[in-house]
């Protein structure tokens, strides 16, 4: 008789317990977010495709077309093509990843010598064939100045020789 | 039998009719906004948004897609018995709006049996339940009706064993005198037990989480409305959502002083005290997981009944001792 009371008292109590938690999850601020209107900022450590980082003192891109990160790509999804300006300097006309291969590895990340690389914020990437998930980062790049509001580095020429330039930059069969 | 002064003229029988069909319908589009941003805040989202203002008259769209919709029956039901149900389901809920005093003067009939009245219309819906689950000639549909049955049979005893308390406080089957017998103190506070028993009953009176074992959406399809669709499904969800409005409006006469408050007028103290139980009900649906029905028939028959009717000895006791 003692066990049937406490039992009814002990369950009714948990009862209490348990609407207290959603009453508590009831005045709480809502956590989700209007999509197309409202959107989420990502945190820094978002690990989006690849993307070239803007660097405050010249104004553009480090990359040297050194292909370092299409050499060391385990997809190799890197499409990596530069172009001479000088004697010394190189600079890339063409850097497309394909993106739908792409495992977030970090490796081109991690072996690029200047350092040119970084992960973007994007996440809206759904497409309708497998193509559009091909980026090309210079015409990004130029999106990004753009929004920096520094001078927009104009994308190269490709070099004179189309077969030389061929089978020097090209990494994917 | 009516206990009403002056006659009741044709008129205000019309406008006592119009008033309930309108009343109905604003409540149920109400209620289902109320319960969709109730589910929602409580899940943390911000549940619908899009249709009018924070998606209030989403419901409105919604409404008007169902009555589009094609009525399907199909093949092997029992035809005349398929198409009475929802029509069984809806008609009991508003007869129970007659007697229910919105305020002091705002109630359309009041009989001098007005709590028995109600109950035993709200008994009918179990009725439309086992008519729709029998003849929709589907196995969930007989399981939801089958659940339903033995449900409200359980739980309509104790509901009307607590009732019984308030009554014998008040000595009045009218809802009114039992409103004017709450003038001093709320009976909440003399039949704190009688409230909380009778709340639970309620909630399984009117098939919802966690005694929403008759439609269990995840055990049983639809339950008893699997095989309705348009608006003979959309008049079973009406009479639900009605069927709350009253179950909330008997315990506001009952328990929380009806019409009575103060500052503002009594139509808006009683819309405030339904609305606010009916909020408790939505709560309990977004926290208590279904039970199961053994457990189900295992609490109203050995707790809810005899706490019950140990409520209902210790008042006729204190009353006769006073």
């Amino acid at each position: 008789m003692v066990s049937y009371f406490k039992e009814i008292l002990t369950g009714f109590w948990s009862l209490l317990a348990g609407m207290a938690v959603t009453i508590r999850y009831f005045v709480k601020p809502i956590v989700t977010v209007q999509y197309p209107r409202e959107k989420l900022t990502m945190s820094p450590r978002y690990r989006g495709h690849i993307e070239f980082l803007l660097d405050p003192e010249t104004g553009t891109h480090k990359c040297i077309a050194c292909e370092m990160c299409a050499r060391t790509c385990p997809s190799q999804l890197i499409t990596v093509k530069g172009v001479k300006v000088d004697a010394k300097k190189k600079v890339p006309w063409q850097y497309v990843i394909e993106y739908q291969y792409c495992s977030l590895c970090g490796l081109c990340l991690e072996s690029c010598p200047t350092k040119a690389l970084k992960w973007s914020n994007e996440y809206r990437l759904a497409g309708y064939s497998r193509e559009d998930s091909v980026i090309d980062l210079l015409t990004r790049f130029q999106r990004q100045q753009r929004l920096a509001g520094v001078p927009v580095t104009p994308i190269p020429e490709p070099p004179a020789e189309p077969e030389e330039a061929a089978a020097e930059g090209e990494v994917k069969e | 039998m009516t206990a009403m002064a002056q006659p009741v003229s044709i008129i205000g029988m019309i406008a006592g009719l119009l008033g309930v069909i309108v009343l109905v319908s604003v409540n149920a589009l109400f209620l289902i906004w109320m319960e969709r941003k109730v589910a929602a805040h409580m899940q943390l989202r911000p549940g619908p948004m899009e249709v009018g203002w924070h998606g209030s008259i989403q419901t409105i769209a919604d409404a008007l897609k169902l009555l589009g919709k094609e009525l399907i029956t199909p093949r092997d039901v029992d035809r005349p018995v398929y198409l009475a149900a929802p029509i069984v389901v809806f008609l009991p809920v508003l007869v129970s709006f007659l007697v229910i005093p919105f305020s002091h003067n705002l109630i359309i009939r009041d009989m001098h049996v007005g709590v028995l009245l109600i109950l035993s219309f709200a008994a009918l819906t179990v009725l439309a339940i086992l008519m729709a689950g029998w003849a929709s000639n589907n196995k969930y549909s007989v399981l939801g009706a089958i659940r339903s049955v033995a449900q409200n049979v359980a739980y309509e005893i104790p509901l009307l064993i607590t009732l019984m308390s308030v009554i014998l406080m008040a000595g009045s089957f009218s809802l009114a005198d039992i409103v004017a017998a709450q003038s001093k103190y709320w009976f909440v506070l003399s039949q704190p037990l009688a409230f909380i028993l009778y709340i639970i009953c309620a909630t399984a009176e009117t098939n919802r989480a966690p005694f929403d074992l008759p439609e269990a959406e995840s055990e049983l399809v639809a339950g008893f409305h699997t095989e309705y669709s348009g608006m003979r499904f959309a008049l079973f969800f009406l009479a639900e959502y009605t069927n709350m409005f009253i179950v909330s409006a008997i315990a506001t006469v009952f328990f929380l002083g009806g019409w009575r408050g103060p500052f503002l007028p009594g139509i808006v103290w009683f819309l405030i005290k339904v609305y606010a139980i009916i909020f408790l009900i939505m709560w309990f649906r977004w926290t208590f997981p279904r039970v199961r029905f053994d457990q189900l028939i295992t609490f109203a028959w050995k707790i809810l009944i005899p706490l019950a009717f140990v409520n209902l000895i210790l008042t006729a006791f204190i009353l006769k001792l006073r």
